[in-house]
């Protein structure tokens, strides 16, 4: 997986170790458990918009479907919330393999309206289904993580949690990128005709990856509802699913670092715009429309692109 | 009520819903068929008409015709202004770029709107009274004939645009191909300029119109814009009288699952049809097949 | 090419400085020195500014703004400047957990007023109870405060003191079979369910009960269907702009049933919109916006009276409903600040034994068992007569 990733890694391992002990507060700590279970919705976001060239206008559906699943497993028919973690997977993964066969077949627009109006009926589900889901008005007490007799409890166990997972999601993506999977996900995006006459079965690797990112919802939910305790459907709308797409376009698609990059700015931007009061929503509107128009490519490729120039 | 009377009742009702769903989508039509762009930036325009209308007829107090087409002009101007400054200086942006730059505007409309005209749901008086018209124990509102009427005007004035004008056929060849469109002398930019005035003004009108009907507030362009990209896809993108007829379908749709089945999944049902259309024909109900083909991510 | 690469790495630079200078990562939060010790008592408030329901956090905010001044205008409390630190919610569950971590954190309030809704008041009740911060929500949901949480209050009337309200004078009115539809909000769910709770113990039926959805446009379908049904009445509990739909197409379909909203049309703008199709509409509503009708030596006449005067001096537009809450919710806490001073347990002693305390939404009553305060009696019914508010005769 080039040397250059895994030394990547490891700073990145580092960063996150030595974090906490800059940051004692437990504010910061939290933005940061929401950036890294951000960061796995994109990681496999970025695999399935930047690698294969596919759109998904529905990914707040499978965040919410991890959710939902371990949620209601663990608080409302006591399942341990691992075990429920694992449903969740399993729950979200099928439903992206029912939807993804018939989905992945349409092009461009048509697969973005496709994923909208799945994940769209997937948020009235979560409204309308009340005797499970607590409908619009949700429901609480969820129970938090347990290692052994240890009670995940506060921000710090989430934060060491979270990102010790987005770290092994790295590592499984990056694995994927350099082998020969990666290779043919890549031919797909130069051109779909062109891989299936050299052989390479698009269909089905375009299927494999838009489960894969799913599953890495459905994980970044089940971590949510386990954090957060309390579950209600707005989160998982139409709305977050456009944050999620703008996340892995402004941090660039064509790399799993780019998506955590993207990630990390939307959701600490934020914050820092907290002090502005309503004019927030300029100048978050302001900040996306710049590094859109003047970085196309995301932070990350056009950040790589400047080093290389000065050299 | 006899159920035929409601029947008819649902029946309107669809009418009426699909009708601002069918106006909304035509915006999305002009720019896709011009340059491929979704521009979820749409729903602002029809946001940014109703309130501007609002606006000029009860705070400025002009009368009302002179604010419609004051409205539709400010708006038209707006959707020029957003296409020079942020979509023109790109050099060949990729689509999700494009998708991006649309969100974001429409964040900043919104915003816009906000700090203009405040945060509460405002009303329009309905053109011509508002007492309904009563049709075999059914009901419908003058307003919602306004609509009909001015949607069939848009669409027709739009198929002798696109049929009949220079400037519209060079606008259908741009869609078609851009390259080639430009080799033969056509000046893409300026189709990608005009696409932009064209459908924020018949955004700005649909927003006007159903105004009356369905209240407005800053923060309404969204899901209008979600609907209507849903009618226009299903009807197949870049076919006008597409998302005029499925306007009508989702409309009754909701209205009929409202009313037979569950109002709290009727959304559910339109889309769960919506997708199935989508799976059997890719390329929506009238829409072409290459069309569907030649845009990617 | 090099000189437009000088630029962005400048821009990339000054980004970088401006983002080391402020917020959360900035440099001074290793310089302990530089922070001013605190004097003032910082009271946190979480308020729907943005979003879905600005139009519900913005007389909050602005109610907020206007006792923060007054307050400090007169003094402080016991010399202590107040300052309330305003965080938005944007409407998102997400947001509002991060907001009160912040406020509790970073910001140490003493106290936090708000979430707006009810949604996001039930995200933020795990966070509250486990850092010991007393919370006094502006949310109308039952469930914040049944069953009890020993960190949590409200200040709007319950949902089912509006219910029964609203079935009482149904009562009156010899209607027993009705219809209901909601919005598929927090709020809308809450009232639902209050609504078939408590129906069966006041002797009404529902017989029929629909809902839509909060940005839906015409709902003539599912009144079509209340149309078609025996009902005598509709209640319809939802937010704007549902309330005013639904009021113009009951008139579009001719339906000359009574409607009745919830506690949620508390603001005079709401009428207006509806117009016509608003008149003659019935709903129970704090003392607040019928203040005018209200006999001199009534309790709370002198505190509304004030805060309507006051806040329509400074804001010009009219005072609602939510803007009240809160201050019923600030002034809370401000009395304990006044009597036990920034002690996070004692304000919360203090607040849960609070009696008769008169604000806008009624005269409070806590204890440790009651964590709302009011009684049903809080409510008025009002009705919409020539686009104002007056009390039901």
């Amino acid at each position: 997986m080039g040397r250059k990733n895994i030394l990547s890694l490891l700073i990145l391992a580092g960063v996150i170790l030595a974090l906490p002990l800059g940051l004692g507060n437990s504010y910061y700590l939290n933005v940061l458990v929401f950036v890294g279970i951000y960061s796995l919705i994109t990681i496999g976001l970025s695999l399935l918009m930047g690698y294969t060239g596919q759109i998904s206008l529905g990914h707040a559906a499978f965040f919410g479907l991890g959710a939902y699943t371990s949620g209601v497993l663990s608080t409302k028919f006591g399942v341990s919330p691992w075990l429920a973690l694992l449903a969740g997977i399993f729950v979200t993964g099928g439903i992206a393999f029912l939807i993804a066969a018939p989905a992945l077949k349409l092009k461009g627009h048509y697969l973005a309206m496709a994923t909208l109006a799945f994940g769209y009926i997937v948020f009235i589900v979560f409204n309308q289904a009340s005797s499970l889901t607590g409908g619009p008005s949700g429901f609480g007490q969820i129970p938090r993580f347990r290692l052994g007799n240890f009670l995940l409890r506060s921000d710090v166990h989430y934060y060491y949690l979270v990102w010790t997972l987005v770290i092994v999601v790295l590592l499984v993506s990056l694995n994927i990128i350099h082998s020969r999977v990666g290779r043919a996900l890549r031919s797909i995006h130069e051109g779909e005709l062109t891989a299936n006459i050299m052989g390479v079965n698009t269909a089905k690797y375009k299927i494999q990856v838009f489960v894969l990112s799913a599953v890495y919802a459905s994980l970044a939910g089940s971590l949510y509802a386990h954090f957060i305790t309390f579950l209600n459907p707005t989160p998982f709308g139409f709305h977050f699913s456009i944050v999620l797409v703008a996340m892995v376009a402004v941090g660039g698609m064509a790399s799993v670092w780019g998506a955590m990059i993207g990630a990390a700015l939307l959701t600490i931007l934020p914050e820092y715009l907290r002090a502005f009061q309503d004019y927030d929503i300029l100048i978050y509107g302001s900040i996306l429309l710049l590094i859109m128009m003047f970085l196309p490519q995301g932070l990350f490729a056009g950040i790589l692109r400047l080093i290389k120039k000065e050299r | 009520m006899s159920l035929g009377d409601q029947l008819l009742q649902y029946l309107f009702t669809g009418i009426t819903i699909g009708a601002i769903y069918g106006m909304v989508a035509l915006g999305f039509n002009i720019i896709y068929s011009a340059t491929g762009i979704i521009n979820l930036a749409q729903g602002e325009f029809v946001m940014l008409g109703g309130m501007m209308m609002v606006y000029l007829t009860a705070i400025i107090k002009l009368p009302m015709v002179v604010s419609f087409f004051l409205s539709i002009l400010i708006v038209t101007a707006i959707g020029a202004a957003f296409e020079r400054a942020a979509i023109h200086p790109l050099k060949s942006p990729s689509v999700i770029t494009l998708i991006i730059i649309t969100v974001a505007a429409s964040i900043l409309f919104k915003g816009g709107a906000m700090f203009a005209w405040g945060k509460h749901t405002v009303s329009l008086s309905p053109f011509s009274g508002e007492e309904p018209i009563s049709v075999l124990g059914a009901t419908i509102l003058p307003q919602t004939l306004w609509i009909l009427g001015i949607m069939a005007a848009t669409v027709a004035l739009l198929i002798l645009f696109f049929g009949f004008t220079l400037t519209g056929k060079a606008m259908r060849a741009c869609a078609a191909n851009r390259t080639a469109a430009s080799l033969v002398g056509i000046n893409v930019k300026t189709m990608v300029l005009l696409s932009f005035a064209l459908s924020a003004g018949i955004g700005a009108t649909a927003g006007i119109i159903i105004t009356p009907i369905a209240l407005m507030n800053y923060d309404r362009g969204t899901m209008l814009a979600v609907k209507g990209f849903s009618v226009a896809v299903l009807g197949g993108l870049g076919s006008n009288v597409g998302a005029v007829v499925a306007g009508f379908i989702i409309g009754i749709m909701e209205s009929l699952g409202a009313g037979f089945i569950s109002s709290g999944y009727k959304d559910a049902i339109a889309l769960v049809v919506l997708l199935l259309v989508l799976f059997l024909k890719p390329s929506g109900l009238l829409g072409s097949r290459e069309r569907a083909e030649f845009k990617k991510f | 090419m090099r000189k437009k690469g000088k630029i962005v790495v400048g821009v990339v630079v000054a980004i970088v400085i401006v983002l080391l200078l402020v917020g959360p990562l900035s440099i001074w939060r290793w310089v302990p020195v530089l922070r001013k010790p605190a004097v003032a008592y910082k009271v946190g408030a979480i308020f729907a500014v943005t979003g879905p329901a600005a139009w519900l956090g913005t007389p909050e905010r602005n109610t907020a703004k206007m006792i923060e001044e007054e307050v400090n205008a007169a003094g402080g409390i016991n010399g202590h400047p107040l300052e309330i630190i305003i965080e938005d919610t944007v409407g998102d569950a997400t947001r509002t957990v991060t907001a009160a971590k912040k406020l509790i954190t970073k910001d140490q309030v003493l106290a936090i007023v708000g979430p707006s809704r009810s949604g996001t008041t039930m995200a933020v009740i795990p966070i509250v109870e486990e850092a010991k911060v007393p919370l006094i929500s502006c949310a109308a949901a039952e469930a914040i405060v049944v069953p009890v949480k020993s960190w949590v209050f409200k200040t709007p009337q319950k949902d089912s003191h509006a219910a029964v309200r609203i079935y009482e004078t149904m009562k009156l009115q010899g209607i027993s079979k009705i219809a209901i539809i909601t919005g598929t909000t927090g709020f809308g769910d809450q009232g639902r369910k209050q609504l078939k709770k408590l129906a069966p113990e006041l002797e009404i039926e529902i017989v029929a009960d629909e809902t839509y959805g909060p940005d839906d446009t015409d709902m003539t379908a599912q009144l079509t269907k209340i149309k078609a049904s025996e009902a005598q009445a509709v209640v319809n509990w939802s937010i704007v702009p549902g309330q005013v739909i639904v009021a113009k197409n009951m008139r579009q379909l001719g339906m000359k049933i009574p409607l009745f909203q919830s506690h949620g049309f508390g603001n005079i703008k709401y009428a207006q919109t509806a117009g016509e199709a608003g008149e003659g509409i019935i709903f129970p509503c704090g003392r607040l916006l019928a203040v005018d009708t209200l006999a001199d030596d009534h309790p709370q006449k002198e505190v509304l009276a004030k805060y309507k005067k006051e806040y329509e001096a400074k804001y010009e537009e009219d005072v609602s409903t939510f803007g009240g809450h809160a201050w019923d919710g600030l002034h809370l806490v401000i009395a304990a600040l006044r009597e036990v001073g920034p002690d996070r347990e004692k304000i919360r002693d203090y607040i849960e034994n609070t009696k008769n305390f008169v604000g806008t939404g009624g005269i409070f009553n806590f204890s440790p068992e009651d964590h709302s305060g009011l009684t049903k009696d809080a409510f008025e019914m009002l009705t919409v007569k020539n686009e104002k508010f007056v009390v039901l005769e």
